[in-house]
């Protein structure tokens, strides 16, 4: 079933992890797997110069049943390390949440691609998220489990969007969570609820451009799909437009980027998205009570229709 | 291969009584028959002029309704349900004559199932509201979500704002009306009853529409399978008439721009054909 949420600021900043933890909590009947956030924090505490990488060296499962793991994960942390700095990557500083998930603040000269392709190369090793205002965080566990884990509450920031996921089609594991980031653009990460019909054939088309798939989720090819158009030079409402036309199946997506938020829902209208909008925020989720845990008046919402696609600034 | 020409022209449809016949027949809560009373057996006895609260904000579903449901075995025939809170499947079941207020909002699968009451809700509505309605009214002052009225049969199910997609999907009865816009396959696989969309109505409206009517005031955005176009007749105007002042929208209608839209029965389900002629009809 898979719960979506996503809140964009319109006036400023707000403790935007806490907001997206209560919204994903209220949503845990939709599916308790997995939980995760891409939280975007105040563009002018953006360091133009310096990117946020967010990794794993191990799925969940694997670090606490995994035979030698442990030496494994410390094996997989030099090896990034040192490949980072082959590639003359300036690490300023490296945070170990736990003993699978980091966070890296570094500069770097080169092409995303080409790190991303060379720290990826290394067995076990698979990164969440690059970009100067994004953190993408996905675990096992409820929202609370997720959010407590990695500290997200005292989050400040414009937008987020989260994903509380039942799963379905694909396993249980970090892998195959959302939200997905669009490698290997910067900042632009995408939450989706629904089955997309023509994912191999899709996917196929988009391997044979080059583009890379870490599993076998079908929402992941909503980001990669979403990629392939940034890089052809698309802005993002053309791409989404141009996604419900092309994608197969019955889906409502949310997708991020550094300073917007957009949606987009499928022609037949066959998963649910909530909406409220205000002068102050916008808020979407797959139910009105996830929505109704970050305002504290009565609100007026409504329901998007079939096949429109919405984006809102920052 | 006479007789097997593909018409467009609607078959005879005009105002018809809503009583279900043979197998189907069922016998409904009415206002004018003080001798059946609640028609259902195992109603309670209420006093519409003994009224009460519920402060839902710390109760969940289950609580909710387990109130509402004891209130109404203490005789209470007026009942308020303050901060829903958009909680889902408040109101559910309830086969009984109760004036309902709800103030405030209400989630998925709210007021599913009535039998009997009255009721307003204040605020929104999420998907699947009134699904399965027998009898009564349920009066939304603001926008409802998808399925809205799903396979109700009996009863006014109103919403003055918009409503989404597939509202009164297997309508088999009853009757809906959206004071503003409705989305896609709205009346699909509709059966019997009467909708009224008084803004615009989305994709494939009435698509495989069995029966039923469809009244849409503002621009249909494109027709489903087998629903086609039909004249408006006295009778119609009369009936919108009367049942929008019911409402308070009857400001809302404009005669002169109201569309009827009805099956064209030409589907696999109105004739005898082997399937091989079927196809040639289709």
């Amino acid at each position: 079933m898979c719960g979506i949420a996503g809140v964009i600021h319109r006036d400023g900043s707000s403790k935007i992890g806490e907001e997206m933890s209560f919204m994903l909590q209220a949503m845990k009947h939709r599916g308790p797997d997995s939980t995760g956030f891409a939280l975007y924090c105040e563009r002018d505490n953006i360091d133009s110069e310096q990117y946020v990488m967010r990794m794993k060296v191990a799925e969940t499962h694997e670090a606490v049943n995994g035979y030698d793991i442990h030496a494994k994960m410390e094996d997989r942390i030099k090896s990034v390390q040192s490949r980072l700095s082959e590639l003359k990557v300036k690490v300023s500083e490296v945070e170990k949440i736990t003993e699978y998930a980091l966070r890296y603040t570094f500069t770097c000269d080169g092409n995303l691609r080409q790190l991303a392709n060379y720290v990826e190369d290394i067995e076990g090793v698979e990164i969440l998220s690059i970009g100067k205002g994004l953190e993408l965080v996905k675990d096992l566990g409820d929202a609370k489990v997720v959010s407590d884990l990695y500290s997200l509450k005292s989050f400040n920031g414009t937008h987020a969007i989260g994903h509380t996921r039942m799963a379905t089609e694909s396993d249980v594991d970090i892998r195959s969570a959302h939200p997905y980031w669009a490698y290997p653009f910067a900042d632009v990460s995408v939450v989706h609820n629904g089955q997309l019909t023509n994912y191999w054939s899709k996917r196929r088309e988009l391997e044979r451009k080059g583009h890379r798939f870490m599993s076998s989720c079908d929402s992941e090819l909503i980001a990669v799909y979403i990629a392939d158009k940034i890089e052809q030079g698309r802005n993002l409402e053309d791409s989404m437009l141009q996604s419900v036309e092309e994608l197969d199946g019955v889906f409502t997506y949310l997708l991020a980027t550094s300073d917007s938020l957009g949606m987009a829902k499928d022609t037949m209208a066959a998963k649910p998205m909530v909406l409220f909008e205000s002068d102050q925020l916008v808020a979407l989720a797959s139910e009105e009570v996830a929505i109704r845990t970050i305002m504290n008046n009565e609100i007026d919402t409504s329901d998007p229709y079939d096949g429109e696609v919405r984006v809102w600034q920052a | 291969m006479a007789g097997l020409e593909k018409s467009n022209e609607p078959l005879k449809t005009e105002m018809r009584s809503e009583s279900l016949l043979g197998r189907t027949q069922q016998v409904f809560f009415s206002l004018d028959n003080n001798e059946e009373k609640m028609a259902q057996p195992f109603a309670y006895e209420v006093d519409f002029s003994k009224s009460a609260e519920i402060d839902a904000e710390d109760l969940n579903t289950r609580q909710i309704n387990s109130k509402l449901k004891h209130l109404l075995t203490e005789g209470y025939g007026t009942i308020t349900i303050k901060n829903p809170g958009a909680k889902h499947s408040i109101g559910v079941g309830i086969l009984n004559r109760l004036n309902l207020k709800i103030e405030g909002s209400l989630g998925y699968f709210g007021l599913g199932l009535l039998d009997g009451p009255n009721v307003t809700v204040e605020g929104r509505v999420g998907w699947s509201c009134g699904e399965n309605m027998m009898s009564g009214t349920v009066l939304i002052k603001k926008n409802a979500g998808s399925t809205f009225g799903a396979a109700i049969r009996g009863g006014d199910l109103v919403c003055k704002g918009d409503v989404g997609a597939r509202t009164g999907i297997d309508q088999k009865g009853g009757t809906i009306i959206a004071g503003g816009n409705t989305g896609a396959f709205s009346g699909f696989m509709m059966q019997r009853g009467r909708m009224v969309v008084l803004g615009d109505a989305g994709n494939n409206l009435g698509d495989s529409m069995y029966d039923g009517t469809i009244y849409v005031g503002g621009k249909i955005k494109s027709l489903g399978a087998d629903a086609v176009e039909s004249e408006t007749t006295e009778s119609d105007e009369k009936w919108l008439t009367d049942k929008l002042t019911l409402y308070g929208l009857v400001d809302k209608l404009n005669l002169s721009t109201i569309k009827k839209v009805v099956s064209g029965k030409q589907l696999w389900n109105y004739d005898s054909l082997e399937p091989s002629e079927k196809k040639l009809v289709l």
